[in-house]
């Protein structure tokens, strides 16, 4: 954790801000997704071994301006930040956690995050389950497998993961896990049980 | 892009930086410099004695005590994400660096680097 990111310093990273074997090592990288607010930095955050980062990239909103000719000459340009975080698995593979924002209109953003990834575990709130639909649609547009971490059910569990499954039309497979992004540990269980899932898929 | 440049008054300041940064050139093959592609700087003797502007200096001295994703080389030094991949092409290019790109997705290779991930998280986190 002892990584300084201030910009003005030349040689400012301690060493654990570097790939531990980097020279052996191949990155792979897991989206945590959602909409807004739901917990992928804090997610990202209680499982990294490193400060979580972020990277800001300037994007060009079409999709919004595409009804409005006026609005296309005047081209808007937002910026979207990146979250991500690392996890050295072994001198053979380090992982990157990918924090990505739910939405549709940064089309060039998810095309870059979605090349390759493993997989992503898509972070839901209950109480905001309409929120959902367009990062699920995304997910599954990048053909990417995908697991659910519940931020908590109310009441019986086995009833609301049955009317949660319902409403988020997924498929019997799908695995729907209850996480507390807060906490390492079971962060780190929604992330084994995606894994142990994207095996199976592979196998 | 803009031949006149008589827009140039709409354009955020950080924006014309970054073309300065770049020198206008385009961005890399996203193959070759992907977020989770991994950089180091290469030893001083194969190195193409060119000047290097500024900014290429401090990429270069960043990545010069280990490796580094490009999305993390971004992060520390708060450059948007297509300034960086730029500047590292260019380094890449003249010998400043070399890169550890993602190996390509195919499924023999997915089923041995998912195990190896899932052994990873139960070694770290039981």
């Amino acid at each position: 954790m002892g990584s300084t990111a201030s910009s003005g310093d030349r040689r400012g990273l301690t060493t654990d801000a570097y790939v531990a074997d980097g020279a052996t090592q191949t990155a792979v990288k897991i989206l945590v997704v959602g909409h807004f607010a739901v917990g992928k930095t804090t997610f990202i955050g209680s499982i990294s071994e490193i400060e979580p980062l972020s990277t800001e990239e300037t994007m060009t909103q079409a999709a919004e301006a595409v009804d409005d000719l006026k609005g296309v000459r005047g081209k808007t340009t937002t910026t979207v930040a990146l979250d991500f975080g690392r996890l050295t698995l072994s001198d053979r593979v380090v992982l990157y956690l990918f924090g990505t924002p739910g939405q549709t209109r940064f089309v060039q953003m998810w095309e870059d995050m979605a090349r390759g990834a493993l997989g992503a575990l898509i972070l839901v709130d209950p109480e905001r389950l309409a929120d959902s639909f367009p990062v699920i649609d995304l997910i599954e547009q990048y053909g990417l497998d995908y697991a659910i971490a519940v931020n908590h059910f109310d009441g019986n569990p086995e009833r609301a993961e049955r009317a949660l499954r319902e409403a988020l039309d997924l498929l019997d497979e799908t695995p729907v896990v209850t996480c507390d992004a807060r906490n390492e540990q079971s962060s780190a269980a929604a992330l084994t049980t995606l894994v142990r899932y994207l095996l199976d898929r592979a196998s | 892009m803009r031949a006149g440049g008589e827009d140039f008054e709409f354009e955020p300041a950080d924006l014309v930086r970054a073309y300065i940064i770049t020198k206008g050139r385009e961005l890399p093959d996203e193959q070759q410099l992907s977020l989770i592609t991994l950089v180091t700087a290469t030893p001083e003797e194969g190195r193409r004695l060119n000047r290097l502007t500024p900014e290429e200096q401090r990429l270069l001295d960043i990545c010069s005590a280990g490796y580094l994703s490009v999305a993390e080389v971004a992060g520390h030094t708060r450059l948007p994400l297509g300034v960086v991949r730029i500047v590292l092409a260019s380094l890449t290019e003249s010998g400043h660096l070399m890169t550890r790109p993602p190996v390509p997705r195919a499924r023999n290779a997915d089923k041995e680097l998912l195990e190896e991930v899932l052994n990873g998280l139960h070694r770290k986190f039981g």
